[in-house]
């Protein structure tokens, strides 16, 4: 049954801009391994130094439009989830990124709202039963884009291979 | 109402009569097209599970290249796992160093593309395909395990965006510039989720290969997949590799697009993308003649024969600039060897460039021309973004090969045409 937390609680990473994409997530050049923690050391390095040491285990990172674009990389979603990270927020999402993320029963979350009212830092409460978001630091809520009935279901089930595993042994 | 190409080939896949957009679906898979940076993780996630056989061996092919020859000891492990899993599984279209390519170069070119076929690799210019008639997108490597194990991959039906390419192209402007031109227009997440299909009579002027380059960047407008209709460029193309039957898929007339865009070719003119997204094209006379330290002619997008072809003639008697460096890559070992027959790479080498093997090499910032802090670079490449080719102080401007091989000749950003007229 369900692996998911349904409350969660973190420090918000706060990228703004637009089209942040896989070779700023994790630098092609670290390409040549595959391990969470190795990657997790070079997340966002190239536009934020200092991510790895700030980030905390539970923290989210909050971006603009069309994140994780560029590459099919899932390295990019193995990095941030390596570095402790629970969830992306953003306002849209690249289509590569956002299908390596529920395959891997990661949460990319669309919600422009609670974009547009996050500040870097900002204590963040991720209520996922009720698909809501409240920024603990401002006071604020904001509801967020529902996943579809498939996107939830892989990400119940913990990913694209454990769902594939649970159909075969049903029709079994 | 009916159905586009893209919607055709997914019902086909899916043993529907019809689909439509936003529909989730499992379509079935003719090829999956594996390299040596996604394929690892994808066959550990398949051992940890205790799956040990591919569905079908004869519908994978595999080759390495995007840190080949291997760069470090990790690629090298990489590689070796890459070479041990495709000898355990008994893959057979298997393209070792000396015999390889660029994936999505060499699978078309070896005749393992055929029209009417879906096609994933882990890889986002996947897209490439398309060109030959086909549902070609990139996928990660979780995605990649579950098509290796199963032979079916679930997917959202795309809406599809229909572009009507007029016109002829006019001397010294190439695909790489139509592209470049439709990307500056509708911005990197102008096709998200999307189909981008292509049709009109400016087609009938590019060949194959010009037509890879187009649907090789539908990625970089956001697009899921890049397709064109069979036509008898393309059936040549796909005869003269290859016995294999195949369908052909055509839209109807009546086929729903989500936006159209009707382009005129013969209006562009050489197109380059400024750092650092793709999408920041701009033609060539309303530039500054930025200095280049780099010049890199290859890749996915622009490393085959006609592209090499272009660059030798303007590059033939005359040398890179000094203070700026000009590296060549041939996508594939075939390219490669045409090259040398034809006398591009004496040609090349006369001028003063450097020739490498096939490999994805510095396109990825992988090596064989990694920029420093501040160095300026223009590519054939696809993709500009920060870093994407060394230093993330670095800049990397787009063009076709015709504008990079003249910016090598002058050292900073020129117009092919200068060069051609002669
Ligand atoms: S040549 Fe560049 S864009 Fe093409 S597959 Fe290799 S790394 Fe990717």
């Amino acid at each position: 049954m369900s692996q998911l937390e349904l409350t969660l609680k973190g420090a918000a990473h706060v990228y703004e801009r637009a089209h942040i994409n896989t070779d700023e997530i994790i630098p092609a050049r670290y390409l040549n391994v595959h391990e969470e923690a190795e990657l997790a050391r070079h997340a966002m390095e190239d536009i934020d130094k200092d991510f790895i040491e700030r980030v905390r285990p539970g923290d989210f990172v909050f971006a603009g439009d069309n994140f994780g674009c560029g590459s099919s990389r899932e390295h990019a979603v193995w990095a941030l989830r390596g570095a402790g990270i629970k969830a992306v927020i953003a306002r849209s999402y690249a289509r590569i990124f956002f299908r390596n993320a529920i395959n891997n029963g990661f949460l990319a979350i669309e919600c422009p709202e609670a974009v547009d009212a996050v500040q870097n830092g900002d204590d963040i409460e991720l209520d996922l039963a009720n698909g809501l978001m409240r920024n603990l630091t401002r006071g604020s809520e904001a509801r967020f884009v529902p996943l579809s009935d498939f996107a939830r279901e892989l990400i119940e089930d913990g990913g694209l291979l454990p769902h594939i595993q649970k159909k075969a042994a049903q029709t079994s | 109402m009916g159905m586009n190409i893209t919607e055709k080939i997914l019902a086909a896949h899916s043993g529907r009569d019809r689909v439509v957009p936003n529909e989730i679906i499992n379509a079935k898979l003719d090829l999956i097209v594996c390299h040596d940076v996604t394929t690892p993780p994808a066959v550990q996630m398949l051992r940890k599970l205790g799956i040990n056989k591919v569905f079908d061996q004869s519908k994978i092919l595999v080759t390495p290249d995007h840190f080949v020859p291997n760069k470090d000891i990790k690629s090298a492990e990489l590689a070796k796992q890459l070479r041990q899993w495709r000898e355990e599984q008994g893959i057979e279209r298997y393209y070792e160093i000396g015999n390889h390519g660029i994936c999505h170069a060499i699978a078309p070119e070896q005749g393992h593309v055929l029209p009417g076929m879906t096609i994933v690799c882990g890889d986002s210019h996947t897209t490439t395909m398309g060109a030959l008639g086909t549902f070609a997108s990139g996928v990660g490597s979780t995605d990649l395990a579950a098509a290796l194990a199963t032979g079916e991959l679930w997917f959202k039906v795309p809406e599809t965006m229909l572009f009507e390419l007029s016109g002829d192209l006019p001397f010294g402007v190439y695909s790489k510039d139509i592209i470049l031109y439709i990307i500056s227009k509708i911005g990197v997440d102008g096709a998200r989720y999307k189909a981008m299909e292509y049709k009109g009579s400016a087609l009938k002027s590019l060949s194959m290969e010009a037509r890879f380059t187009i649907t090789n960047m539908a990625i970089e407008a956001g697009g899921k997949s890049g397709i064109m209709p069979v036509d008898d460029i393309s059936e040549e193309y796909v005869k003269a590799r290859t016995n294999e039957p195949y369908t052909c898929y055509y839209s109807d007339e009546d086929a729903v697009y989500s936006e159209t865009f009707k382009i005129d070719v013969d209006q562009l003119e050489p197109i380059v993308a400024l750092p650092s997204l793709p999408s920041n094209g701009r033609f060539i006379g309303e530039i500054e003649r930025v200095k280049m330290d780099q010049v890199y002619i290859g890749s996915c997008t622009n490393g085959r024969i006609e592209d090499l072809r272009i660059a030798a003639r303007i590059l033939n008697g005359n040398k890179v600039a000094a203070g700026t460096r000009a590296i060549v890559v041939p996508a594939t070992t075939e390219i490669w060897k045409m090259a040398m027959k034809e006398g591009l790479l004496e040609i090349f080498a006369d001028a003063g460039c450097v020739v490498s093997t096939a490999t994805c090499g510095a396109c990825l910032g992988g090596f064989m021309g990694v920029l420093g802090s501040d160095e300026t670079c223009l590519s054939t490449t696809n993709r500009n973004f920060v870093g994407r080719m060394g230093d993330p102080r670095s800049k990397v401007y787009l063009a076709s090969p015709a504008t990079a091989a003249a910016t090598a000749i002058t050292g900073t950003i020129t117009d092919p045409r200068d060069f051609l007229k002669n």
